[in-house]
């Protein structure tokens, strides 16, 4: 379990982490809190030759909410989440979803920024910030840009990111309102076999907006559209749970591994999103 | 092989330099460069917990940091917690309340409770159970870990209390 030899840097500022990605092209990654990254090197499944510790750089931190809007920084730790009361308030949906991430250790190194740019199915945060909208903030050698958390994921391991960029900020509207995230695992410190993220307003007993992303059940997260205007003015009521659940089981598609055959995901999905549904509401 | 790197690190209070490749493991770095063999290599993969040492007041498993990533970091170790002559209140709850068997999950279990009895003096059951939920064990059946750290929780708030 030993990694091959890497050169190691550790930038403060973002421009000196741009510029060692530029030198290094290919032979060049970025690591934040390693704990994606680092069993990928012990396993030689990835091989970095030039690794650029992002830990020093300030411009990475800190949890800002601005009004209604809320701007994470991408070396925030999964811990920091937990512990945020500013967060709690305005997106709890963060702080549910963090708790159901690995244990305390991997918790309090792994961050936000590294479990989305890694393009995993199988992290949690990238459903989350489809379901809350959020946008991703990148820094590149020709300037900053943004991209939709909706539009980021390609393929497993693949995002709109460029090898020369850097994931900075992750930002989105605050959110009132039914929240839940929702996940069936194997034990304590699994990924997903099934997870469903649901965020929800209600306007008069019948639920007003609602944003649904499923977890692990293809090689993208999944926000589901067609299972979200299934609850648009009803009470989530069961008949409206089961319209959500067939729509949520047509955008999804489940490949089999020891998590188990695609039937019984397909199973647990529906379930998660039942259980995420009624959760959200009695919040709402 | 690539090129050594001067390392600092302060592990128990005591400041260590030692030249190190970055990509060693600081599980190996403690038990191998500086003979401090309380942490375990249980797993290697992130899972068990028996290399857990406090990384800057943060529980981390030693071996999924790299050297040179934990360059310039405070380390505690179960070293660092109590010795044979002097046991921290939590070893003395392990050894009251049968907390181990063999002993090879017990430095990262202790080292990771006095983390958590830190952030949360008076946890419950759940909370422990929760807090310890990276730590492995193959003997106990977790019951009298548990009650070990809650018994260790209730001792150092009446410790506290009493001075207050
Ligand atoms: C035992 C165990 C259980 C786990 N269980 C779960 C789980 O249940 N759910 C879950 O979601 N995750 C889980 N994880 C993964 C964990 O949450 C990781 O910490 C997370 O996926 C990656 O975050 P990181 O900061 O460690 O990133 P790293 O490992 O440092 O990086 C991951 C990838 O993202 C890239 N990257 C990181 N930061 C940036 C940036 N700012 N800009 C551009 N690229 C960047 C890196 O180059 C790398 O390719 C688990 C990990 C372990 C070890
Ligand atoms: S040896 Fe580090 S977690 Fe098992
Ligand atoms: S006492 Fe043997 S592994 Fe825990």
């Amino acid at each position: 379990m030993i990694p091959a030899a890497f050169e190691y840097y550790r930038p403060e500022s973002l421009q000196d982490a741009l510029s060692l990605l530029q030198t290094h092209g290919d032979d060049a990654r970025v690591m934040a809190g390693g704990h994606s990254l680092i069993p990928m090197m012990k396993l030689r499944m990835a091989e970095v030759p030039h690794l650029i510790d992002l830990q020093a750089i300030a411009d990475l931190r800190g949890i800002r909410v601005d009004g209604d809007t809320v701007s994470i920084g991408a070396m925030v730790t999964q811990h920091e989440v937990i512990e945020s009361t500013d967060l709690l308030r305005a997106a709890p949906i963060l702080r549910e979803a963090a708790l159901q991430i690995a244990d305390p250790q991997v918790r309090y190194m792994g961050t936000i920024g590294g479990n989305v740019a890694n393009g995993d199915p199988g992290n949690d945060m990238p459903g989350i910030m489809q379901c809350l909208g959020a946008e991703f903030s990148l820094i590149g050698p020709d300037g900053t840009r943004t991209v939709a958390a909706r539009n980021f994921f390609e393929a497993a391991y693949m995002t709109a990111r460029t090898d020369e960029e850097i994931l900075t900020r992750i930002t989105f509207p605050a959110h009132a309102g039914g929240f839940a995230y929702e996940k069936q695992k194997r034990k304590i410190g699994d990924y997903a076999t099934a997870a469903a993220a649901v965020l929800l307003t209600k306007e008069g007993g019948t639920c007003a907006t609602a944003s649904i992303a499923m977890t692990n059940l293809s090689d993208v997260p999944v926000w589901s559209e067609a299972a979200a205007a299934a609850l648009d003015g009803t009470a989530c009521d069961s008949g409206a749970i089961a319209k959500a659940m067939a729509a949520m089981d047509g955008d999804i598609d489940p490949g089999e591994d020891n998590r188990g055959p695609v039937a019984f995901k397909r199973h647990v999905a529906g379930i998660t999103l039942s259980r995420a549904i009624t959760r959200a509401w009695s919040r709402a | 092989m690539s090129k050594k790197m001067q390392i600092t690190l302060t592990v128990n209070g005591e400041t260590q330099e030692l030249l190190a490749e970055p990509r060693e493991l600081l599980i190996y770095v403690l038990r191998e460069r500086l003979n401090i063999t309380g942490p375990h290599v249980g797993c290697e993969t992130s899972h068990c917990g028996a290399c857990t040492v406090t990384m800057d007041g943060k529980s981390v498993k030693s071996c999924t940091v790299f050297a040179a990533q934990a360059n310039g970091a405070e380390i505690t170790t179960i070293e660092g917690i109590g010795s044979p002559d002097s046991l921290h209140v939590l070893q003395n709850a392990f050894r009251e309340h049968h907390g181990l068997q063999c002993g090879f999950c017990t430095p990262g279990m202790i080292t990771r409770a006095t983390k958590l009895l830190e952030d949360n003096p008076n946890p419950t059951e759940e909370d422990v159970r929760f807090g310890m939920a990276g730590n492995l064990c193959r003997c106990t059946g977790y019951q009298n870990i548990v009650k070990s750290v809650l018994a260790a929780a209730t001792e150092l708030s009446a410790a506290k209390e009493a001075a207050e």
